[in-house]
């Protein structure tokens, strides 16, 4: 196992933090973290990268526990904090042969595991860290927690703050490294970047809901879900939780997502009291199920 | 080693990049010593006094002269009555008042005894307590002019001699103390805010998830700081000695030794600090209020320790500048030699010993 956690808990004075969390991460997996924030993601990123002890269970990286060999996980893992942690006066390059340093290597000597994305940020070299985009300084914290070749990578939300393309970029960037043979344990809040994971821990107050891959979370979800549209959006969610054998109803981007009590319920019915109520254009139709439609029925 | 390097390294890019760092670490130390050598001082000069003389007689008129005569005074005005004295403070230019007596010649020559009135301004109290002095002995010197010729049976001179200082000149305890707080400041502040930096961005996560080892990470913060306040002492006692002409009798050896082992003292100060502080306005406000204070009011540098109440006699021992500013003074005004200042030193030694294994003790090497 790269890693392995067995029931731990950690709280914070009087409040839980996580709550006997268990999962394992198989060596040259890429394994998310997802739920939102204050899940205690970045509690679990603490405790397995020596930061934090907990108070009960275990979990070790690489086959080293994180309490006794602490000094050796801290040789062998790269990590990068939810906070860009890059010093902001220092220019690009000073940045990355800093960490390079304190990590007893050489940019040249690595070179070749971060070149793909360092490559991006070369015609910035001279620039302060402070000065980049966050696009930008996502790539170069990246390349920093990657300069000493490390077994496991632990990203604490990599894409928070970041623009669409960046984060899409940066997740091909992700699967390049795995490629390599790098584990890589990756949190997010974003639901869609869930389905780029080999397996998936769904966390919610400090709680794992579910592990699995994505696509077997979503293919093990029973009920059915309806994609629904009309032209009154808002008196459409309060029809929807007016009908009465609803199971659940939410906004879905342009949609509301709607699931019924009852597996043989029939459409036309929903369609006539929906124009009973004055709906107009009104659209239903079967939805593919999604990460977050199973995160909201946990 | 090659890491130790190259954090150091980095610790310079920081100090060099920071606008604010670099005004305090060589702006500070030039414009305190301007500030105390010129604007803030006791000696006083061309006073300007006003004259109420009721007898206007020789006697008077040698007196008003001599004291017109001094650097210390000017004679403003002359006042007619002693009403007018008060709106003469009123306006604020006259500090003082010299009031003589009717009939001033006779009483001096009959009975002896003639009455001077030294009236002052005193709102600002050390100011009138200075000039009281300066006028009394002005009238000393007089009388014993004057006395010389008829031989009086019983007289006890008093012949004041002031050793180290003979001038009395402020600067002599104003570059101890600007020294002492400088490196006090420069010293704890700045390596406890450093610390502090890099817990408040974050970057001290990264530091921790690194082979480098903690000592390493507090030695390559505080070795700048070392080389940096080294460079300030020098320039304050280089400031001091062609500037305002102040002495160094004893070896400047020693004092090199005696200054960076106070620094050290500094910086063991600011590590512990840093340990205690999760953000740099913490850091900056326990260096500000529990070392800033202490170090300008409680340590001998503006008011002396001897005259305080007992228990700030007491809470002053704990205060490390305190120790500095004896053994500085010692070396650089009475040219004393170790052998002189070795208890002041070894309760400095005791001291850092104490901060560094107190701050090694707290030292995190996880987030809390």
């Amino acid at each position: 196992m790269s890693i392995s956690v067995q029931n731990i808990s950690k709280s914070y004075k009087n409040i839980k933090a996580i709550d006997a969390v268990s999962f394992e991460v198989n060596p040259g997996e890429l394994f998310g973290l997802i739920g939102p924030d204050g899940a205690g993601k970045t509690t679990i990123f603490r405790i397995l990268t020596t930061l934090l002890i907990t108070d009960e269970g275990t979990a070790s990286v690489v086959d080293y526990d994180v309490v006794k060999d602490y000094k050796a996980i801290r040789n062998s893992v790269g990590y990068m904090p939810g906070k860009f942690s890059l010093y902001q006066d220092l220019t690009v390059e000073e940045n990355l042969s800093f960490f390079a340093t304190i990590f007893g290597t050489t940019i040249e000597e690595n070179y070749e595991l971060i070149k793909d994305i360092y490559i991006q940020i070369e015609p910035f070299k001279k620039r302060r860290a402070g000065a980049l985009s966050g696009g930008m300084k996502q790539k170069l914290a990246l390349c920093c927690a990657l300069i000493h070749a490390p077994k496991v990578l632990f990203l604490d939300e990599p894409t928070t703050g970041v623009d669409p393309v960046s984060r899409k970029e940066f997740w091909q960037m992700l699967k390049r490294l795995q490629r390599k043979g790098i584990t890589i344990l990756v949190s997010t809040p974003y639901m869609d970047e869930a389905s780029l994971c080999d397996r998936i821990a769904l966390i919610q107050k400090g709680k794992v809901l579910k592990i699995d891959s994505p696509q077997a979370i979503t293919a093990n979800y029973e009920k059915v879900i309806y994609d629904i549209q009309s032209k009154n959006t808002h008196g459409l969610i309060h029809d929807l939780k007016n009908y009465p054998s609803h199971y659940s109803v939410y906004a879905f981007g342009e949609f509301i997502h709607y699931i019924d009590k009852n597996a043989d319920f029939n459409l036309k019915d929903l369609e006539a009291y929906l124009e009973n109520k004055n709906h107009s254009e009104i659209i239903i139709k079967k939805a593919i199920t999604t990460i977050e439609d199973v995160f909201m029925d946990l | 080693m090659k890491r130790f390097i190259g954090f150091v390294k980095k610790e310079f890019y920081h100090i060099f990049r920071d606008k604010r760092s670099m005004f305090i670490l060589f702006g500070m130390p030039i414009a305190q010593i301007m500030l105390f050598g010129f604007a803030i001082t006791n000696e006083i000069n061309n006073v300007k006094i006003a004259v109420l003389d009721q007898s206007k007689d020789t006697e008077t008129q040698k007196i008003i002269q001599k004291i017109s005569n001094s650097s210390y005074f000017t004679i403003a005005q002359e006042i007619k009555t002693e009403s007018e004295i008060e709106s003469v403070f009123k306006k604020g230019e006259v500090k003082a008042v010299l009031v003589f007596e009717k009939d001033f010649i006779k009483h001096l020559q009959t009975q002896k005894n003639a009455k001077v009135q030294v009236i002052t301004d005193a709102t600002d109290p050390n100011m009138a307590n200075t000039i009281s002095n300066y006028i009394t002995s002005i009238l000393q010197n007089f009388i014993q002019e004057k006395n010389k010729n008829n031989k009086q049976a019983y007289q006890i001179q008093t012949q004041t001699q002031l050793f180290y200082n003979p001038a009395m000149k402020s600067v002599f305890t104003f570059v101890p103390g600007v020294m002492t707080v400088i490196l006090m400041l420069v010293s704890a502040m700045m390596t406890s805010i450093s610390i502090t930096r890099e817990k408040e961005l974050g970057t001290m996560e990264v530091l921790l998830v690194s082979p480098i080892k903690p000592f390493q990470v507090i030695i390559g913060k505080v070795f700048p700081y070392i080389f940096l306040s080294v460079i300030n002492a020098a320039v304050i006692l280089l400031l001091g000695y062609f500037v305002f002409e102040m002495p160094i009798e004893g070896s400047l050896f020693l004092l090199a030794i005696e200054s960076v082992l106070f620094i050290i003292c500094a910086l063991a100060l600011g590590i512990l600090i840093s340990t205690l502080s999760d953000s740099q306005q913490t850091a900056m406000m326990i260096s500000l209020f529990g070392l800033m204070l202490p170090v300008i009011l409680l340590s001998g540098f503006i008011f002396p320790i001897s005259s305080m109440p007992l228990p700030l006699q007491v809470i002053s021992n704990i205060i490390p500048a305190k120790w500095f500013i004896i053994i500085i003074k010692a070396i650089m005004l009475k040219g004393a030699s170790f052998s002189v200042i070795w208890k002041e030193t070894l309760i400095l030694v005791g001291m850092t010993l104490f901060f560094i294994v107190v701050s090694i003790k707290k030292y995190k090497i996880r987030l809390e």
